[in-house]
């Protein structure tokens, strides 16, 4: 055979798989899939997020999978994905069904049903716990008060107020939209259908449910990136969060046969509603706020406020040329499985097309020197 | 390609790639739904009938990365049959590690064979490069495309780019040309010149040198063009004019390789690769290594296209 055969192009990417998979299994201490949702629920959400499936179990096996790379797991998710048939779709839901554990307000000091802190990490001091660190007994770690060695270990744990019930927290934006500062909700939806951006090529400009799915899957840290750049002073404004929240939300279908309304279960979400302002004109008098509009599976507060700051900046009707107003940058750019794909398909071999960047590169500086020399 | 139309004990998908040794059982034949593939055949129908014209379709996310040719995996995979014999090769060379990964794939996938022989070929799946060999008419090969659409860094708004095709309007693209000329005494573009089909269409031929732009022309073989992130789909039939942008005082020139020689073959008047040695030296071999190959083993070749 020739020289191709050579070099063994099989056989290098066997041991790169073997060298893989041992990064994985080949340990005293492999992390069980089942230890990734109770541990490392974030990283979790944000894969299932991104990789636009919400499965826990499949998301645990991919993170365990990608070694823990939250790009490289939402890739596993969507390649499966994109394999399973679509039956069909989902009664739109609406945030105020969501079974509330987290919202606040930073619009009003007192909202309608009240704020409610939840879990988060906001008003935490950001010490390393060295007492995670140690080894614990084994009962120590499930007495279910959350109390754990180290750090936290001298506070009683205070007992946890009852989950609120539901029904409790109308919509702070619906506030707003009664004083006639933002317009009136649509009295229905726009599409009867969603436009499934798995499964048709994005035309310009999007239909809404298009828009908002592109931003439900992109990638976090691509889309913080771009909202902070609106903040900065490139594009956008610091608007408000008129109402955070995080909870369940029921996933309701048609009933195939009777065609009633059944709910099939309940989704974790993170909500988040943007107030941008104005609108209103001294030529054009209307509601001077809109809406910025985030939703993402699981907890991701980052990832909801991000979107709903890139959505306010997409509806501005006042534009200030800025590239978060833009539909084309933002859309193609924030999506984890396109971006990384195309970057680091540099790692490829180039060389005819360097080899015929080259030849131009000799032949201009052929003409240069011509040039020179004829004075 | 290939139809399965002889008498067979089993007749589901499962079945077929059971017999043939697959493990796939969650997974159709050639990994794509039977939706999808349907979507790429009809989009593929429409490019071949429209040459040069980008034709967008449902796009699937697939078990390679975005960028590393799915566009052009997934119309060999809604192509590709059993009986198929499937060639990969990246810049020319079967054995580069994405040749052989999208290769393997494939033939897992749906046990078709496998070959490194452009002549014996049924489907080749080519990242930038045309076999040196010239092609037949029962054979199909398929471009991985990066960025499908040729006015991007003239326009870089797709819906704008759209219109612009749809109007025939490339003035703008022609000014660049120009001014490129203005700037650096030739039109610069190296891999990936853009090229004119059936008088229509300005399209991106994706980076293949300029080496081979003139084999799209007038050529026996269907050319079909896959961009997999961007989500088009295109085509140049056989036997359609295909002629590479240039002026009548600034015609269109190749790469030349001054009468160097494949350092491995022998062989002459191919597209070379440069691999730079210590003490300034270089080494030159052929791009396409089963056409070196092939004539390091005293077969002659047709390259005549």
């Amino acid at each position: 055979m020739g020289y191709s055969s050579v070099r063994g192009g099989l056989e290098a990417i066997g041991h790169a798989e073997q060298l893989i998979a041992g990064a994985v299994t080949d340990t005293d201490h492999e992390v069980g899939v089942e230890q990734v949702p109770g541990h490392l629920e974030l990283l979790l959400d944000q894969v299932m997020g991104e990789g636009g499936l919400y499965d826990p179990q499949l998301g645990a096996l991919a993170v365990k999978q990608a070694e823990g790379d939250p790009l490289e797991a939402g890739f596993l998710l969507r390649a499966y994905r994109t394999t399973l048939p679509r039956l069909g779709y989902s009664v739109p839901s609406s945030g105020r069904d969501t079974r509330v554990l987290r919202r606040i307000s930073s619009a009003f000091r007192d909202i309608p049903g009240g704020q409610l802190l939840g879990k988060t990490r906001d008003y935490t001091q950001r010490l390393i716990d060295f007492g995670l660190g140690q080894k614990r007994a084994p009962s120590e770690g499930s007495n279910g008060t959350g109390e754990v060695n180290g750090a936290h270990a001298t506070q009683p744990a205070e007992p946890l107020a009852p989950l609120p019930d539901e029904d409790e927290f109308p919509l702070v934006i619906d506030v707003l939209r009664a004083e006639g500062y933002m317009a009136p909700e649509p009295s229905e939806p726009v599409e009867d259908e969603p436009f499934d951006v798995t499964r048709e090529p994005l035309r310009f400009p999007t239909r809404r449910s298009a828009r908002l799915q592109v931003l439900a899957r992109g990638e976090t840290g691509a889309m913080l990136s771009l909202a902070y750049a609106g903040m900065r002073g490139y594009g956008g404004a610091h608007g408000y969060i008129g109402e955070l929240r995080q909870g369940d939300l029921p996933v309701v279908i048609s009933h195939p046969v009777t065609g009633k309304h059944a709910r099939i279960g309940r989704v974790p979400v993170t909500e988040s509603y943007q107030v941008v302002g104005g609108q209103a004109t001294k030529a054009d008098e209307r509601p001077d706020y809109t809406m910025g509009y985030g939703i993402v599976t699981g907890r991701n507060e980052r990832k909801a406020i991000s979107m709903s700051i890139i959505d306010g900046s997409l509806k501005k009707e006042h534009k200030t040329g800025a590239s978060i107003e833009d539909e084309e940058y933002v859309l193609h750019h924030i999506d984890a499985v396109e971006a990384m794909g195309f970057v680091e398909h540099l790692k490829l071999p180039h060389y005819v097309d360097f080899q015929a960047s080259l030849q131009r590169t000799n032949s201009v500086r052929k003409l240069v020197q011509a040039a020179r020399s004829n004075g | 390609m290939a139809s399965a139309t002889t008498d067979r004990p089993s007749s589901s998908v499962r079945g077929l790639i059971a017999e043939r040794g697959g493990d796939f059982s969650g997974y159709s034949f050639a990994f794509l739904d039977d939706m999808a593939k349907r979507e790429i055949r009809r989009a593929t129908l429409k490019a071949v009938a429209i040459p040069g014209h980008q034709v967008p379709f449902g796009s699937r996310e697939m078990p390679i990365a975005r960028g590393w040719g799915t566009g052009g995996l997934q119309l060999t995979l809604s192509l590709v049959g059993s009986e198929d014999r499937v060639k990969v090769i990246d810049q020319g060379d079967d054995a580069s590690v994405n040749a052989v990964n999208l290769r393997r794939l494939v033939a897992q996938m749906t046990g078709a064979e496998e070959t490194l022989d452009t002549a014996e070929a049924t489907l080749i799946q080519t990242r930038h490069r045309i076999p040196e060999e010239v092609m037949r008419d029962d054979q199909i090969l398929i471009f991985q495309v990066p960025i499908p659409e040729p006015l991007r860094f003239i326009e870089r708004s797709v819906a704008v780019a759209r219109g612009m095709h749809a109007e025939q309007d490339y003035s703008r693209m022609w000014l660049a040309l120009y001014e490129d000329i203005v700037r650096r005494g030739e039109i610069s573009a190296g891999a990936g010149y853009p090229v004119m089909v059936n008088s229509r269409f300005i399209m991106a031929p994706s980076p293949i040198p300029r080496w081979d732009i003139p084999k799209l022309n007038q050529a026996d073989t269907l050319f079909l063009f896959g961009a997999g992130r961007e989500k088009r789909i295109y085509a140049v039939p056989p036997h359609t004019d295909v002629r590479p942008l240039e002026f009548e005082d600034y015609a269109f020139k190749t790469e030349e390789f001054d009468g160097l020689a494949c350092e491995v073959s022998g062989a002459t008047d191919v597209y070379l690769v440069e691999s730079p040695g210590e003490n300034g030296t270089s080494r030159w071999t052929a791009s396409d290594t089963n056409y070196a190959d092939k004539v390091a083993a005293g077969i002659e070749v047709n390259k005549q296209w």
